[in-house]
């Protein structure tokens, strides 16, 4: 086995004030090139995982090392190689997608060449490029998620942490998404990616965790776990025997 | 450095598309300070300015009412009113129309308060020229004096009126009734003498004269008017505001999740609000340029005394510049702490009206309560506004704003160090 570029090591989050674990002991490891999907009902803890992995949030126990360094220590320096997608839309409604795009960019240190030359390139593989000098507020839901999309891997990152990225959009945003995540991949990054649309997670994702209760209940390829699961024909069968058919209703 | 410029860039436009936000920064503050200074000067002015109404209910109708009436009547900021609808005023209808809010203020003269008084100064002049001639005074000698009762002379007072405005009523009609006492005693001396021939060589004209002086560091100056007071206090209270869209400006970027997506990125916390203090600082002095246009340019056209600035005008923009800083760490911080519009908006709001009020820009600090003054030392606005005053009010140079500077940028480090310390905590959550 290659080394990982995220190794997880026994984190555990209990957030100020509450009774239980958000996190409790994940261990995890993720290798070069691999698409991962992050799996789980509402309240699991996909989030809090994700946010600790980009420095967003301190682990209550436990180490994350990225490309073999601890993750607290080189803070800095990780964030370079990581590209982040948020679920919200995470952009300036009043500025233009290339206004966005320069800001954004130019925070992970690009020159300005580099930059015009990567968000020409990404704008029109999104289909965006006409729209480049519009302002956001005037796009759609669909447009604004493919530059959400853009924004967080104008830098080339060798890592990218999606958290939900097609949620609320049309079959061709859709698309378009799932089709720049796979050339992305394809050029050598590694993804790491929380939905709740399990057939799309069974369809870009090359392995896939499902974490429930803040623990990491199953870990392997979608055909694996749909293969050992009695009775799944799909990976959304195997989320609900994992899992349950409860409601999961947090407050 | 450059994602400094980055910043500075992207606040800029985020400031430049947003017209609300531009009309509170710049328009507001203006018709704040025309508004106030308006109202202010009629108040400066109130000597030589505007008139006031008054109802006098002359019960006496002898020379000294008359005299009374005469001098209200000469004062170009009172005018007495003796009648209404054509009738005499009654002190019924008076106190009526006071208490209605009608005026403000109704003097009634007692009924015999001439004859009651020339009687009691004639009585004691008749006693001191019997005592100098050496007679001795028998109930042969002098006249039996009347019964004399003390007079009262009635004040009402509208309740809104201030305790200040009711001190100075009584204290000026206290001194005109003492001059027209002063003056009926001389000439009732003359009478009791039988003679005109001292008429001439009394002098009536007031022995004491009182002169007006303002010190300043650099010699005295001319009254400051109220330009030069309103400017500094209330132009300092809009930099302030600035506390209100820098917070709420932080405050919307974690709404809209652009905040997250900047914490994944390698960008340090003072880079980010680094390029939105830049943006505010310039706003800032823009704001105190604009100010200073209005009160040397557009002030005098509106018949408002015209802003001094003299040779002070490098050391009012240091003095922008320090406070425009303090406000800024403080909308910072508050942005920092605060998640939402609804805790960051009437916080915000509500601290700078707090901040004016205990750092004097309502009422002067020498004026409040001894606690007060001591707690008037903590506010921000209490150094800029003394830091104003020694350029606009006291001449006084760079060493004399160096401490309420100090202050100022240590405000601003301290509140921005608190911010990036919370920032950083906040991880931990």
């Amino acid at each position: 086995m290659p080394d990982p570029i995220v190794h997880i090591e026994g984190i555990s989050k209990q957030y100020r004030g509450a009774d239980f674990k958000s996190l409790d002991t994940v261990n995890l490891k993720i290798y070069k090139n691999e698409v991962f999907g992050l799996l789980g009902p509402n309240g699991a803890g996909k989030t809090t995982l994700i946010s600790i992995l980009c420095g967003l949030l301190h682990p209550s126990s436990g180490t994350v090392y990225i490309n073999g360094n601890p993750l607290n220590e080189n803070l800095q320096e990780v964030k370079k190689l990581i590209g982040v997608v948020p679920q919200e839309y995470a952009l300036y409604p009043s500025l233009t997608a290339k206004e966005n795009l320069q800001y954004f960019g130019s925070m992970y240190g690009l020159s300005k060449t580099e930059l015009q030359s990567r968000i020409g390139s990404l704008l029109e593989a999104m289909g965006l490029l006409s729209f480049a000098n519009k302002k956001i507020k005037t796009f759609s839901g669909g447009m604004k998620r493919r530059i959400n999309l853009i924004a967080g891997i104008l830098h080339n990152p060798q890592l990218l942490f999606l958290d939900e990225p097609t949620v609320g959009v049309d079959v061709q945003s859709k698309k378009a998404i799932t089709e720049q995540l796979r050339i992305l991949n394809a050029e050598g990054t590694t993804i790491i990616y929380t939905s709740h649309h399990l057939r799309e997670a069974q369809e870009l994702c090359t392995r896939v965790g499902i974490i429930d209760m803040g623990r990491i209940i199953a870990d392997d390829t979608p055909e694996n776990l749909i293969n050992s699961t009695k009775d799944a024909r799909n990976l959304e069968d195997v989320f609900i025997t994992l899992t349950g058919k409860e409601l999961r209703d947090y407050a | 450095m450059r994602k400094l410029i980055a910043s500075i860039y992207k606040e800029t436009l985020l400031l430049l598309r947003d017209p609300g936000g531009l009309i509170i920064l710049f328009l507001m503050p203006i018709v704040l300070v025309i508004t106030i200074t308006l109202i202010q000067d009629a108040t400066f002015k109130s000597v030589s300015g505007s008139t006031m109404d008054i109802l006098l209910v002359d019960h006496d109708k002898g020379e000294l009412s008359t005299e009374i009436n005469r001098r209200f009547d000469s004062l170009p900021f009172l005018n007495p009113i003796t009648s209404y609808n054509q009738k005499a005023l009654s002190e019924a209808k008076a106190e009526a129309l006071v208490a209605s809010g009608d005026y403000q203020l109704a003097i009634v003269i007692p009924e015999g308060l001439s004859t009651d008084l020339n009687a009691q100064i004639k009585d004691n002049i008749d006693k001191i020229l019997a005592e100098l001639q050496g007679e001795e005074l028998t109930a042969d000698t002098i006249e039996v004096p009347q019964k004399l009762s003390k007079k009262t002379v009635r004040i009402y007072f509208d309740p809104i009126t201030q305790e200040t405005f009711r001190s100075s009523v009584m204290f000026s009609i206290d001194k005109l009734i003492a001059t027209i006492e002063t003056k009926t005693i001389y000439k009732a001396f003359e009478e009791a003498l039988g003679t005109t021939q001292s008429i001439g060589s009394f002098k009536r004209e007031s022995f004491v004269a009182y002169e007006q002086i303002n010190p300043s560091l650099k010699g005295a100056i001319e009254l400051p008017n109220s330009v030069q007071h309103n400017i500094p206090a209330w132009t300092l209270f809009a930099i302030f505001f600035m506390i209100l869209p820098i917070s709420l400006n932080l405050v919307h970027e974690k709404g809209q999740g652009t905040f997250v997506r900047l914490r994944t990125t390698p960008v340090a916390y003072h880079t980010i609000i680094g390029g939105k203090a830049a943006v505010y600082l310039i706003v800032s002095l823009l704001q105190f340029t604009l100010i200073l246009i209005l009160g040397i340019v557009v002030f005098p056209q509106m018949g408002l005394p015209e802003l001094q600035v003299g040779s002070n005008l490098g050391f009012l923009y240091l003095v922008a510049f320090a406070a425009g800083l303090a406000a800024i760490g403080l909308g910072i911080l508050l942005g920092t702490l605060f998640n939402s519009h609804e805790q960051a908006a009437p916080f915000g709001a509500v601290l700078v009206v707090i901040l004016a009020a205990i750092g004097g820009v309502w009422v002067p600090v020498f004026a409040m309560p001894d606690a007060m003054q001591v707690i008037a030392k903590i506010s921000p606005m209490n150094w800029g506004l003394e830091a104003f005053y020694d350029c606009f009010l006291r001449k006084g140079g760079f060493f004399e704003i160096l401490p309420e500077l100090g202050l100022l940028i240590g405000f601003f480090i301290s509140t921005i160090a608190i911010a990036i310390f919370y920032y950083e905590k906040k991880k931990s959550i």
